[in-house]
């Protein structure tokens, strides 16, 4: 068992026994505070600085060349814990769309219910096409319960266009014209 | 015409008083303000800066300058008392309980009118005060009606009829009649030495003032400065002696159950107090409208009083008088921040076992010091 050392206290002089220095150095110190700069953030105006990694309200992206990536696998609904995703397959029409088609689907509908999200970001975590993504956005509100319902335009409104690093339907495509359509 | 000439000397008190309440009024709401502000400022906020009247506030920069310092906020917030909703709870006293907030602000308001502020040269070339009721006893009339502020208090924790305004009364008034003693005696050095046999002003505000050319009693008299000073905290019930309020143990103290207007005036009562302290203890030991203390040396006399005869004189006096009240609520807001609350029996001990002891020391120390001055003058 470690020994505890008694300090010994030194009996209070006279001065200090009056608590007027002490109250004198208090008083500095809240001086010296006052003149500090503040720091509360005035919200409206100033917005917080948002971190790289921050998992806001799941967004939409659409790649560098504006197409979209969302294929509608639905993996995101499936992992989705409060099932507030909800998405309605469709086909690319390839007469509309030639230089899509071979990514042959696309989702009809995408509504996210804010309402039900938790922003676990498990959607973002497994999309395969990285499609998905919790942005900066926190705050969200609304006057009605369909209101906070972000369909498909909204989303990829919200979501706007991230830098890609594969450009992996480009690359299938150009394998394809070089006859391997395994890639 | 003769009408008018005839009723001025009717007339003309009453605009004044008048004209001195709605000053008066207006430092108790930006009192309030400064308060808020200089509150946010010692914890790194920022304070109230978002309100702003239609048309001023839109002035290009001006608007904003006076947004961002909440100049427009002490309307806000009276209004905001003005139209909550008028709740009476059903187990209070229901007169006493509308008189309380009444018998807590006449007093602060009362005592203004001993309360000179300022001067002037008559036309005799004498220098008179600017003062709503020049009398003799001023110093006493303060005392006396400021004591009966606590009544105000004592008065809205009975009629509330439940437990903790109930303490808060009871904490009040034992509070305050302990630190009166020691305000009283901490005066009589003041009086003894500002007020000598066969000088004309007696115990008037204006003599303190008038005998503080040389040498400010804060520096002549630092004793008793410090224990009117302790005193007046205690008085006003500000921390770090909110023994009436002390909203961590009591909820809200005495006006718990008060809300919307009725709490208005207690708060505007409580800023009054602080506004009246802070101009008494200008006045009995900051040398008043004095400008600086010339320690008694020929050729710094100027420096005492250079206000000029006139208007523009009167004006400077006043607006000198006036910044060192400022700072003096400054200093009760900068306390408020520094010292946290004392313990109830603390409170009791600082004053009974410390305070008047002191105070009385005090008192007999300067008698003895006078009476040996007189003896070895004579």
């Amino acid at each position: 068992m470690a020994k505890t050392k008694v300090i010994e206290r030194k009996p209070l002089t006279l001065a200090e026994k009056t608590f007027i220095p002490q109250i004198v150095t208090g008083l500095k110190t809240t001086f010296g505070t006052m003149l500090q700069k503040s720091v509360t953030l005035q919200y409206p105006e100033e917005r917080p600085k948002i971190p790289d990694n921050y998992r806001g309200v799941p967004t939409l992206v659409k790649d560098p060349n504006g197409r979209e990536k969302c294929v509608s696998c639905q993996l995101c609904e499936f992992v989705c814990p409060p099932k507030a995703i909800r998405i309605t397959p469709g086909e690319i029409d390839a007469e509309e769309d030639p230089d899509g088609a071979h990514v042959e689907k696309a989702p009809k509908e995408f509504d996210i219910n804010m309402l039900r999200c938790i922003y676990c970001g498990l959607c973002q975590e497994v999309c395969p096409e990285e499609a998905i993504f919790l942005q900066d956005i926190f705050s969200v509100s609304g006057y009605s319960r369909e209101e906070m319902i972000n369909n498909k335009t909204k989303l990829y409104e919200l979501g706007g266009t991230l830098p890609d690093q594969h450009y992996k339907w480009d690359k299938k495509k150009a394998a394809e014209a070089e006859g391997n359509p395994h890639h | 015409m003769e009408f008018i000439t005839a009723s001025l000397p009717i007339v003309l008190p009453v605009a004044y008083a008048l004209g001195m309440i709605s000053v008066f009024m207006g430092l108790c709401s930006y009192s309030v303000l400064a308060e808020r502000k200089i509150s946010s400022w010692i914890q790194g906020r920022v304070g109230p800066n978002r309100t702003r009247l239609p048309l001023l506030g839109h002035v290009p920069v001006l608007g904003n300058l006076l947004t961002g310092f909440g100049i427009f906020q002490p309307a806000a917030d009276g209004l905001k008392f003005l139209f909550k909703e008028e709740i009476t709870p059903g187990h209070v006293k229901v007169g006493y309980y509308y008189l309380a907030p009444i018998v807590a602000l006449a007093p602060a308001l009362t005592t203004m009118v001993v309360l000179p502020f300022g001067q002037y040269v008559d036309a005799d070339g004498v220098t008179q005060p600017l003062v709503l009721a020049n009398i003799d006893l001023g110093m006493l009339f303060i005392l006396a009606i400021s004591s009966l502020g606590v009544y105000g208090i004592v008065l809205a924790g009975w009629a509330s009829n439940s437990k903790y305004p109930f303490l808060g009364a009871i904490r009040a008034s034992a509070q305050m009649i302990s630190y009166e003693l020691a305000m009283g005696l901490s005066l009589l050095p003041v009086f003894m030495w500002a007020a000598a046999p066969g000088s004309e002003y007696g115990m008037s505000l204006f003599g303190v003032v008038q005998s503080q050319q040389s040498l400010w009693l804060v520096l002549w008299q630092p004793l008793s400065a410090l224990i009117f000073l302790v005193a007046l905290f205690a008085e006003t019930n500000r921390l770090p002696f909110d023994m009436a309020e002390s909203e961590t143990d009591l909820v809200g103290g005495f006006h718990t159950e008060y809300g919307c207007f009725k709490f208005g005036i207690f708060f505007v009562a409580e800023y009054a107090h602080i506004i009246m302290g802070s101009a008494v203890f200008v006045l009995l030991f900051l040398g008043g409208w004095n400008f600086l203390p010339t320690f008694g040396i020929e050729s710094l006399t100027w420096f005492a009083n250079p206000w000029p005869a006139g208007i523009i004189g009167s004006l400077l006096s006043v607006g000198w008088f006036m910044a060192k009240v400022f700072f003096m609520i400054f200093f009760f807001i900068w306390v408020r921040w520094t010292l946290p609350r004392f313990r109830y029996d603390q409170v009791m001990s600082l004053g009974w076992k410390i305070l008047l002891p002191l105070a009385v020391a005090n008192l007999v120390f300067n008698t003895l010091v006078i009476a040996l001055y007189d003896t070895l003058t004579r």
